[in-house]
């Protein structure tokens, strides 16, 4: 009796490791073919979606890991990607277009931003944390805007993409692609192996009860800051990507839009999977795309389906699917 | 005589015109059962919560191994040797139970700064937390979902997670709190094997569980500590009987 | 920089504080009374503007605008809230963003589909057209006087409202226990309606008295909006008397700041970098403030709730 049910436990743990090695694989899989899919078919722009969703993919696997495994619901996210994408334009702007400075520097001004404004965010919870980072991010927005010399509310073009130690490794879209989706992997590798670390069960263990972690002796605030910082940094990452991959950086990268639709790739995926998150920019980039060739103001039917997904679907795609794996199952 | 383990000095309390901790002054020695009675809203639930550096009192001090930590938060105070379990159950509900225990355990066990390697598959974590559920009586729970356990099964995962870090002071509130007579006779059984080993304070209602675990006993009643005794003098003692035991015996 | 000039900026910074308290003063009270965090707030007071300019397009007339537009914008915010919010009270806070985000999404598009990009304007009252003289000489508009009039005395309305009527003080105990007003045995779910329609009324007149000084335009509730969470943050959710306070300090030191930056960084720097540093600066210069309020006091300048 007691001898079975640890079997089937075990199994069914088993069972979910397998899963959780198998569609993120396939996933992976999946994108390292479209560029071949795309040759076949002559649409490059398949190429650029895809690198899109990818770029997306990393910021939101890095807000995943804040709002579903760490609790932190940060509507500022989209501040680092901007940030990191700004780094590469000023840079460029200023006759630096080598990723051996600029991807470093992206990734050190986002840490700094988060290191800065997650010491007063973490002094606050739960609603007042949301408001907090939507300000900051607003602020950030904001002097990006007010930025003259770099091209104000207009933005700014990057010259070229960024070459590494002087060669241009990355100049084909290909290439590129590739780097991107090396970028990927390694930033879902890092924040999966992140989530179940020591690091990680404190995080996780904040987020279920963290006055009681409190009691126990662990300091939760300074691991939300780790994490917020780490969060930044793969934001700034994902932005460095962004600015090559368009060539181009506006202060729309960096605004509140941009956070709340990074929140929701995040919860169409399933908050708290992290393959929920590169699922949910898929989807999200296949519904904006598809959505805008039938109607301009495509926003008018994402919205509403956004409350609907809100009051019906809860767990996102990843809850649908396991929801619907339960009730085929009796 | 010994060190006190702790010290309360004149501790008071309000919620605006509310007066829960009255001038408390209180010491616990090493190795000490010391029991806290009172009935509901004497504030015996707030003055753990100080000592355990989640309310901060309005005057007063807060000695721990001679060491003023008035001023220190809750988790360093938890560092140096303070444990509690809470008298409404405050335990990790989407872990597994041994997860709960073990993250107890972590938190004294160097950094925790690692963000590699799987942390719920380290022996060096799990195998004190496995002897904490043992001693609680809940090790074949080991690997169930905390939320899922039964009442009873959870206060034996509050007692647990407090036992796992080898404390100087543990602080229980209420441990006996709803549970039935069988469990409340193992967790009585466990807490007289840890006697002497550890210095504990015991917040409790359950007067037979008390009389037989207690060194000594003070009573509060409205904020103030009305008496600190020995069993026998309490139980004797004409003001406890009047303000407390007397109903308490009906 | 005279004082005339010091003056009229101090006045705007008034009136901009008195239009984020209107927004802010309802968006509190919601979270502060049910814990739902209501982007869709700021779509409220965009709503507003454009039904008072569509109103005024069949009636001619300021007032009778006003009035329909503040029942109309009542009468959809309620809509709102018997569809949808009511659904989200329990929810986490996660997906009261979620939801109210995707109404701000359907919203801000479907004025642009009715009304078209293009600003809108709203006449003003003739009454309160032109300007009146202040010292110095200098001329300033009636009707940002007006509005900035408005707004205290629909401050005072609230705070006697909130003080001294049984509703008020229904709203003062359910900010703090809702579940205890319930048990007490008032209906909850009518209280709740009552705090939400008044404040989407609030967020509306503000839209509305705005509208004829500003571009009427889809998403000019966007930035309104985050404003208004950094007032409620600095005041402490929940409070109408931190609102109050903290709107009145943003718009001051946000109008003066961005009037006086470069200004006040020429006296340190040279004039290039001022002017290069002023705008950016200024536009820092409350989140910046919010950041040394809540290093302090985390739970804002007047927390109402207990946490």
């Amino acid at each position: 009796m007691p001898d079975v049910a640890l079997v089937a436990e075990d199994a069914r743990r088993h069972f979910r490791a397998a899963r959780g090695v198998v569609a993120p694989a396939l996933i992976f899989a999946a994108f390292a073919l479209v560029p071949l899919l795309a040759a076949w078919a002559g649409q490059k722009y398949l190429l650029d979606v895809a690198a899109r969703m990818m770029v997306l993919a990393i910021a939101a696997v890095a807000l995943d890991l804040l709002v579903g495994y760490g609790g932190l619901i940060s509507f500022g996210h989209a501040a680092f990607v901007g940030l990191g994408a700004y780094a590469v334009g000023i840079l460029s702007a200023e006759g630096i277009s080598d990723a051996l400075v600029s991807l470093p520097v992206a990734i050190a001004v986002s840490m700094l931003f988060a290191w800065l404004t997650g010491i007063v965010c973490l002094r606050t919870r739960g609603a007042y944390f949301i408001m907090i980072t939507l300000a900051f991010g607003q602020m950030i927005y904001f002097v990006a805007t007010s930025l003259e010399r770099y091209g104000g509310d207009n933005g700014l073009s990057v010259a070229a993409r960024n070459t590494v130690a002087g060669w241009p490794l990355l100049k084909t879209d290909h290439a590129f692609y590739y780097f991107t989706l090396a970028c990927l992997i390694a930033a879902y590798l890092f924040c999966r192996a992140l989530v179940v670390s020591r690091f990680g069960r404190v995080l996780r263990g904040g987020r279920e009860n963290a006055t009681r972690m409190a009691t126990i002796g662990f300091k939760v605030r300074q691991f939300r800051l780790v994490a917020y910082v780490i969060a930044g940094a793969l934001g700034g990452l994902s932005g460095f990507l962004l600015a090559n991959l368009t060539e181009f950086v506006a202060p729309t990268y960096m605004s509140w839009q941009q956070s709340g639709e990074l929140l929701v790739m995040v919860i169409l995926g399933g908050v708290g999977t992290l393959d929920g998150a590169i699922i949910g920019s898929v989807v999200y980039v296949i519904a904006e795309e598809w959505l805008s060739g039938v109607i301009e103001n495509w926003q008018v039917i994402f919205g509403p389906f956004l409350v609907l997904v809100v009051l019906f679907a809860h767990g996102g795609l990843i809850g649908l699917r396991r929801r619907l794996w339960r009730f085929g199952h009796g | 005589m010994a060190e006190p383990v702790l010290r309360l000095e004149g501790l008071r309390k309000s919620f605006g015109s509310l007066i829960v901790t009255d001038d408390v002054t209180l010491d616990v020695m090493p190795g000490e059962m010391h029991a806290i009675i009172g009935p509901n809203g004497a504030g015996k639930t707030t003055l753990i919560n100080q000592i355990s550096g989640l309310i901060a009192p309005d005057a007063g001090r807060i000695l721990f191994a001679g060491a003023d930590m008035t001023a220190l938060p809750p988790e360093t105070r938890a560092m140096r040797g303070l444990s509690r379990s809470f008298q409404i159950t405050s335990i990790l509900p989407g872990f597994p139970v041994l997860e709960n225990v073990a993250l107890a355990v972590q938190a004294r066990a160097g950094s925790s700064l690692r963000f590699f390697g799987r942390a719920a598959a380290e022996p060096a974590l799990n195998a004190p937390a496995m002897a904490a559920l043992e001693q609680t009586g809940i090790a074949d729970r080991a690997h169930v979902r905390a939320g899922d356990l039964s009442h009873g099964e959870k206060r034996a995962l509050e007692l647990a997670m407090a036992l796992a870090v080898q404390p100087t002071l543990m602080l229980l509130d209420e441990p006996m709190a709803g549970i039935g007579r069988e469990e409340t006779e193992r967790q009585v059984d466990l807490l007289l094997r840890l006697k002497g080993k550890l210095t504990m304070i015991l917040v409790e209602h359950d007067m037979a569980a008390v009389f037989a675990l207690a060194d000594r006993i003070s009573v509060m009643i409205r904020g103030r500590v009305l008496v600190t005794g020995a069993p026998e003098a309490v139980r004797a003692d004409p003001q406890v009987i009047t303000a407390y035991l007397g109903e308490q015996m009906e | 920089m005279s004082g005339t000039l010091v003056l009229v900026q101090i006045l705007n910074g008034l009136q901009f504080g008195v239009l984020l308290f209107l927004i802010a003063a309802g968006l509190t009270l919601v979270f502060g009374v049910m814990n739902f965090i209501n982007l869709a707030h700021g779509v409220q007071y965009m709503l507003g503007a454009y039904l008072a300019v569509a109103f005024y397009g069949v009636v001619g007339n300021f007032l009778a605008a006003l009035i329909l537009a503040l029942v109309a914008a009542l009468a959809f915010g309620l809509l709102l809230e018997f569809l949808i919010f009511r659904h989200l009270y329990d929810r986490d806070h996660l997906d009261q963003v979620i939801a109210t985000f995707g109404i701000i999404l359907f919203l801000n598009h479907a004025v642009k589909m009715i009304w078209g990009a293009a600003p809108l304007a709203l006449p003003m009252p003739d009454f309160f057209t032109g300007s009146i003289s202040l010292m110095g000489g200098q001329l300033y508009p009636v009707w940002r006087l007006v509005v900035i009039g408005a707004g205290l005395a629909v401050a005072a309305i609230l705070y006697l409202l909130v003080s001294s009527t049984r509703i008020g003080m229904l709203v003062r105990a359910g900010s703090t226990n809702a579940a205890m007003v319930s048990a007490l045995g008032v209906n909850i779910q009518r209280l709740f309606m009552i705090v939400f329609g008044f404040g989407t009324m609030l967020a509306g007149f503000a839209g509305i008295m705005i509208a004829p000084i500003i571009s009427v335009e889809p998403g000019m509730g966007d930035n309104i909006l985050i404003l208004a969470f950094v007032v409620i943050v600095i005041g402490g959710i929940g409070s109408i008397r931190g609102a109050f306070v903290a709107a009145l300090l943003i718009g001051l030191v946000d109008t003066l700041g961005r009037s006086f930056s470069i200004d006040i960084l020429r006296l340190m720097l040279s004039p290039s970098p001022a002017r290069m540093a002023g705008p950016a600066i200024a536009s820092m210069l409350i989140y910046v403030l919010m950041a040394v309020v809540l290093y302090v006091r985390p739970t804002g300048l007047f927390p109402a709730r207990g946490r």
